[in-house]
């Protein structure tokens, strides 16, 4: 018979840990609610910068939204921006430092709402940042108004009969957006609800990061999330309304990788 | 016989008790406590052995609560 170890020889051991929080997370508890997709895109992105050993290097922009206190909670250096303007506090940043790795975090209401201009214009203007966009298609931390983001027929609380596309518009594609724009270099859209995608999620994460250092032109990484509060559901529930709503309308994969040579 | 044996420690405090950690548990080791942290959730718990180690819960964890451990069980060699 062989011999199994008990669980407290298992665990006093710390070579046997396969995975644990990475050290790049503050001890702060997340300010998120239960079940938010909001923590595990940190974890992810936290992640990644540690396996490259980037976190002396890496200089993040935080948003106005749920992740307004990013920075309280990633143990790098953060800078807070103005409401939508986190892609432009970024560009300077990065013309300033151009050795460093800049990124911005944001939400919908931040980068898809207030901040359209400021976004457009830096995937326009081509600037090497990354920016991680979070998409939950509404805005979570007033309440769960509407959103550009917001899908037709959606209620939310300023939408109580369902977003009614003739008179408040279509939802807001911004990721095939500005994939158009010949400014980005690598756009992909992602969800991490499931292992499988967030591991997914993790590897699109680490291409963002390492095409930044080529400066070949934005790279752009949305998380398509739940907002369990928002949308008045369990987790669980938001999950399997995300997968069978959201998708649908913002598929997932990479929208624009670059040409190999 | 499995030839791996794996064991989650919850962090109870940060955990929130969103259950997500629940259906992705193929070996169905983890169940929410009785009991209650500090904030007032029910905590995330290791039931049985069945644990392998596949880190699954750890990965969808939006607090990063759970620390996964990993041993290989020696092979007995016949004969």
């Amino acid at each position: 018979m062989n011999y199994i170890p008990t669980r407290e020889e298992i665990i006093a051991d710390h070579d046997n840990v396969v995975y644990e929080r990475t050290c790049l997370l503050t001890d702060n508890p997340l300010s998120y609610c239960p079940g938010c997709g909001h923590g595990t895109a940190h974890r992810l992105i936290m992640e990644v910068v540690e396996e490259m050993n980037l976190q002396a290097d890496t200089i993040g922009v935080a948003p106005v939204g749920c992740s307004v206190l990013a920075y309280d909670f990633m143990n790098i250096d953060m800078q807070q921006a103005a409401h939508g303007r986190a892609p432009a506090v970024a560009t300077g940043i990065k013309r300033l430092m151009p050795d460093k790795f800049v990124f911005t975090y944001q939400g919908d209401g931040d980068l898809a709402a207030i901040g359209t201009g400021e976004t457009l214009h830096a995937c326009n203007r081509g600037e090497n940042i990354t920016i991680f966009f979070v998409n939950n298609g509404i805005y979570g931390m007033t309440g769960g108004q509407m959103a550009p983001t917001t899908l037709p027929n959606m209620k939310t609380a300023t939408s109580p009969y369902g977003r009614d596309v003739e008179t408040m518009g279509y939802p807001l594609k911004i990721t095939e957006l500005i994939a158009m724009l010949p400014g980005t270099y690598f756009v992909s859209r992602q969800s991490v609800h499931t292992p499988a995608n967030v591991r997914k999620a993790k590897k699109a994460i680490e291409k963002a990061i390492q095409y930044q250092k080529l400066n070949k032109g934005l790279c752009f990484v949305e998380i398509v999330s739940n907002c369990n509060s928002g949308w008045k559901m369990t987790p669980e529930q938001s999950n399997k309304w995300m997968e069978e709503n959201m998708f649908p309308y913002y598929p997932l994969g990479d929208i624009k990788v670059p040409k190999e040579k | 016989m499995a030839t791996v044996k794996g064991e989650i420690v919850v962090n109870t405090e940060r955990c929130k008790g969103c259950e997500l950690c629940v259906p992705v548990c193929k070996e169905k080791t983890i169940k929410m406590s009785g009991n209650l942290n500090s904030k007032g959730y029910h905590f995330a718990t290791s039931i049985n052995d069945d644990c392998n180690g596949c880190t699954n819960c750890a990965l969808v964890c939006p607090d990063g609560a759970i620390t996964v451990y990993r041993v290989k069980l020696k092979e007995e060699k016949v004969n």
